[in-house]
């Protein structure tokens, strides 16, 4: 069942709103999109790369003579093929980002601090033999102590990754190197003088594994640099603009000899917004003469790109006996894999987000540990802490006897509310969401035998930035639609239907496509839920640029002055008191004379988008608790959140079913498994346990919309925030059922049936 | 390693493709055939986004050797569409959204036909179970299961 | 004069002092002025910071007004997933 709640304004939209058939839906469903692996050039050769066996060593020397005689290898590549960076960060676009870092990330240097660091990589005519070659190179290795868990991470006498890592944000700067990269700091209030006014305190400590994005698509790209020095890149990615920055810096060449083409993507979740093969296939490329493909296999996926935290969090609230949220305090220890950057930052900004809590301190830690870089994933950060929040949250409404969406109600952030991270609020949809779920039938649906019902909430941001557009007018009055955040799940449907929102044409006319580096100007990534937004806003300014051309045409051509003609109904005509002195012109009709009255009409927008406004939701989940096996189904999901306005309804609520089926997967099942030898022992679908289709039910969705009043249509970014909730809702909702509290995720049967048992051999179980 | 010599039915069509012996029936049909429409998410078999048919029974593509595939007739996501016409789970797939990034799209439309085929009623539950080997990471399932219901609907009502 | 609050870690750079009155039309003097006061704060000013201006937050926008009486905090980029 899919809802849609108004906000009280109805929208008189011809376009935006309704649910077309998506313009690149024939090319999916026919098997004719390309995706990464699906591209292939003449003459191309194999890339593979070999990774390290070890945890944490030293590389003491690589020797690839061995490889390089082989016939048929045309190129073998290690460190020296790549640039040397300085540890201050650099801008890439709009991200300040240490390179020193990422070219150690691409490919080891002084040390390997994960299984699965490339070493070296080599380019042969068959993937056989390229296999091969990697065989002959040889590598030793000084094998050193590795550490895998956060808290044991963080101990004085741990083993260390680096030895000029000194924590930052400790006053004064520790003396001894550590692997804890970060201490941070957000808060305000007073937060002694709020817990002395709690009636009641309730503190909880909770782990969460490391759980990876999980795209069905491995990465994978094609590389060709010519003997000039022009390089091209196809590659699946969420951002071919900061593919291109980081390709370029990592090999010392210049940004504009680079091109990057976007191919479908097969699924990223912030996982494809950094790199791994392409800087290794470019510098095979450039050795061999010849175009690289590189495709990384299931497994490399799992070892070698990045997952996103595990951590260790402890929430601390209190609250007065009537509800009232009166200091809240949170410590964070997030895992940042082998180079400092967990998303600690944004995890800690969020934790209380939802709510209006005078007294709030977040503490938070980003430790280094032998395991592979974390790259984001839907919401970096958020779902981690929010878990712990929303728990609590839940035990303190059980205690105080409030219902669970009511003490959420007490204590919601509003229009005007001071953040937990500083700022205030505009318009925010927490209370609507909270209200739709109070009034959903779904809170009033009888429970059955061993089944429990959670709610909880969830914030998450959004942002806008750097977006460019380009927006021709044809000659037969159809459109050429040109954006350039990658289309990772229906962008390309809301931007054509914006577009033909403002000009009153009909979808049809107007095509649309993702562009390559090379024909627009820079756009940000495809991520932090902004492509809708931005690419949107922009689209919108570049569909008013051909309206506002169109009337200057026609006023020439009437010689009117320009304001004296206005764009309506898909077409121009002389508005105020020249109204009726010429008839009106078509879009189209201009579009026939664009060429004699001027040239080319073509709308350009090329902005950094602002104005993005967060989005919030509640989530209700029931499950089922089998007492033999511990098994937990979810038999029934509403995911509630504003959306601002849905532009195409459909793949907004495939945004809120996608990062519940997420959410659900980091509850009950997902994570990484490490042996003491420091090695990952579940990288493949099999036992790395994402849900299947028989594993949930149909997930009902409710979109709210509180409109963003800086973006034309009202939107706010949707995709992040639905798996912010769904941890903390299954949780509540296992406590509900069985009495016991889950504070290590996942809850896998056999975790959950050693809680239920030992739960009943003290008599506090409720089945 | 010397190359055999393979002659099969490839949606309808006669083809003979080389490959050699431990090439899998996925490699074949993406890079001997440059059917890349069934696509490779795991090579293990987990996955089911090399989802095809062989002599109309659906296999993962992965876990069969190319030579295997000598006389036999395979369907791919290439041979499901007629001419212009889109087959009606193509249709509903696309009616109901059941596709964001569509990379596992390919494989749900071959196995939820090669489910239609042999039972054009099924239940939700038994629509979710054939399609437990097929993994989606983007629409959570729910929009596919309607199209799949949706079309079973229209096929057995035209 | 605008009023400019920075969030926690930001305090190191500044000897404790979280909030300061700031005359700035911009964000670009923001950061100038800031950055005259306390030289240390500049350059995580100008490297990873976004700034929220009467409650709406910029990335990178040197450029962004900032008005007399405006609330202004100083805070982590936000990138996303």
């Amino acid at each position: 069942m899919q809802e849609k709640v108004k906000d009280g304004q109805s929208s008189e939209f011809q376009v935006v709103g309704t649910r077309p058939l998506r313009p690149d839906g024939a090319d999916k469903v026919t098997g004719r999109a390309k995706f990464g692996a699906d591209f292939s050039l003449p003459g191309q050769l194999v890339g593979k790369v070999l990774r390290s066996p070890y945890p944490h060593a030293r590389i003491k020397s690589i020797d690839a003579s061995a490889a390089l005689k082989l016939p048929g290898v045309k190129a073998v590549v290690c460190r020296d093929d790549f640039v040397e960076q300085s540890s201050e960060f650099i801008p890439a676009g709009e991200m300040m980002i240490n390179y020193r870092d990422v070219v150690r990330n691409v490919m080891a240097r002084e040390k390997v601090l994960y299984e699965g660091h490339p070493v070296a990589a080599v380019a042969a005519t068959t993937a056989a033999l390229a296999k091969e070659a990697l065989r002959l190179i040889k590598v030793e290795y000084q094998v050193l102590p590795h550490v895998i868990d956060v808290v044991e991470a963080m101990r004085p006498d741990a083993p260390l990754l680096h030895e000029d890592m000194f924590t930052a944000g400790v006053e004064p700067a520790p003396k001894t190197p550590s692997n804890v990269a970060k201490r941070l700091e957000i808060g305000h209030g007073d937060i002694a003088a709020g817990f002395k006014q709690a009636e009641l305190v309730i503190e909880r400590e909770f782990t969460t594994k490391p759980v990876h994005q999980g795209y069905i698509e491995p990465h994978a790209c094609v590389a060709s640099v010519s003997e000039d020095g022009q390089a091209d890149v196809w590659v699946s990615t969420q951002g071919h603009w900061v593919v291109r920055a980081h390709c370029a810096r990592l090999l010392g060449w210049d940004i504009g000899k680079v091109r990057v083409t976007a191919a479908e993507i097969g699924g990223g979740f912030g996982g494809k917004t950094v790199v791994y093969l392409e800087p290794i296939a470019l510098a095979l490329s450039k050795k061999a003469r010849r175009p690289v493909k590189m495709v990384m296999t299931r497994e490399e996926v799992f070892k070698a790109s990045g997952p996103t935290s595990g951590a260790h969090v402890r929430v601390k609230i209190g609250a007065k006996k009537d509800g009232r949220i009166v200091a809240a305090e949170a410590e964070l220890k997030y895992q940042a894999g082998a180079f400092a950057g967990s998303p600690v930052q944004p995890g800690a900004m969020c934790a209380y987000a939802p709510y209006d809590i005078e007294n709030v301190k977040v503490i938070g830690y980003d430790v280094v540990t032998n395991r592979p870089k974390v790259a984001a994933y839907r919401a970096p950060g958020g779902p981690i802490s929010e878990f712990g929040v929303e728990s609590v949250l839940d035990e303190i409404a059980a205690k105080l006897g409030i219902d669970p969406i009511e003490l959420r109600l007490k204590n919601a952030a509003k229009q005007g509310t001071k953040a937990a991270y500083g700022p205030k609020f505009g318009p925010i949809g927490m209370v609507e969401t909270l209200e739709a779920a109070k009034a959903h039938a779904h809170w009033r649906t009888p429970l059955g035998k061993h089944q429990g019902r959670g709610v909880a909430s969830g914030f998450w941001f959004n942002i806008g930035g750097e977006t460019s557009v380009s927006l021709s007018l044809n000659e037969d009055g159809t459109l050429s639609l040109t954006a350039g955040t990658p289309d990772i799940g229906g962008l390309r449907a809301s931007l054509c239907m914006m577009a033909a929102e403002e000009l009153g044409v009909p979808l049809d006319k107007i095509r649309v496509q993702i562009g390559d580096t090379g024909q627009l100007g820079y756009n940000f990534l495809t991520g932090g839920s902004r492509s809708t937004f931005s690419s949107g806003m922009a689209t919108v300014e570049a569909a008013r640029d051909v309206m506002k051309e169109a009337c200057k045409r026609a006023a020439k051509l009437w010689e009117l002055p320009d304001d004296a003609v206005e764009y309506n109904n898909g077409g121009v005509r002389p508005a105020g008191p020249n109204a009726g002195k010429h008839a009106p012109m078509t879009l189209k009709e201009i579009a026939g004379i664009a060429g004699k009255t001027g040239g080319p009409i073509v709308g350009y927008a090329r902005i950094n988008a602002a104005g993005a406004a967060p989005s919030l939701a509640t989530h209700i989940a029931d499950v089922e608790v089998d007492p033999e096996t511990g098994k937990v189904s979810v038999i029934r999901y509403t995911a509630i959140q504003d959306a601002g306005r849905a532009i195409h309804p459909s793949y907004v609520e495939g945004q809120y079913q996608g990062g519940v089926a997420q959410g659900i997967g980091w509850a009950l099942n997902e994570e990484y498994i490490y042996g003491d030898d420091g090695k990952l022992q579940n990288p493949g679908f099999l036992d790395y346990r994402v849900p299947v289709a028989s594993d949930l039910p149909m997930i009902d969705t409710v979109i709210i919309e509180v409109p963003n009043p800086r973006h034309p249509y009202g939107v706010r970014g949707v995709g992040e925030t639905p798996i912010v909730p769904p941890m903390a809702a299954i949780a509540n909702a296992v406590a509900n059922a069985t009495g016991v509290r889950f504070t290590d995720l996942p809850m896998s049967p056999p975790r959950v049936l050693k809680a239920l048992d030992e739960a009943r051999a003290k008599g506090s179980a409720k089945l | 390693m010397a190359k055999h010599h393979i002659t099969a039915t490839v949606n309808g069509d006669p083809v003979e493709f080389l490959c050699e012996p431990q090439e899998t029936l996925l490699d074949a049909l993406r890079d001997q055939l440059n059917l890349t429409g069934t696509k490779e998410g795991c090579s293990t078999g987990d996955c089911g986004a090399c989802s095809v048919t062989v002599d109309d029974r659906l296999v993962c593509s992965c876990l069969m050797l190319g030579v295997e595939a000598d006389g036999k007739s395979i369907h791919t996501i290439e041979g499901m569409a007629q001419g212009d016409e889109l087959h009606p789970l193509q249709q509903k797939f696309l009616e109901h959204a059941a596709l964001q990034c569509g990379i596992c799209t390919p494989g749900f439309l071959v196995a939820a036909k090669a489910l239609l085929d042999k039972k054009p009623d099924p239940s939700e539950t038994e629509v979710r179970y054939w399609l437990a080997g097929n993994l989606c990471r983007c629409t959570g399932y729910d929009k596919i299961v309607r199209a799949v219901l949706d079309a079973a609907a229209e096929l057995r009502g035209a | 004069m605008a009023h400019v609050t920075l969030i926690g870690n930001l305090r190191q750079f500044t000897g404790g002092v979280t909030e300061i009155e700031v005359a700035a039309s911009n964000v670009h003097q923001l950061f100038a002025r800031l950055g005259e006061k306390y030289p240390a704060l500049l350059p995580h000013l100008q490297t990873g910071s976004a700034v929220a201006i009467d409650g709406q937050i910029y990335q990178d926008a040197l450029f962004q007004e900032i008005g007399p009486d405006s609330d202004v905090h100083i805070l982590p980029q936000i990138a996303g997933g």
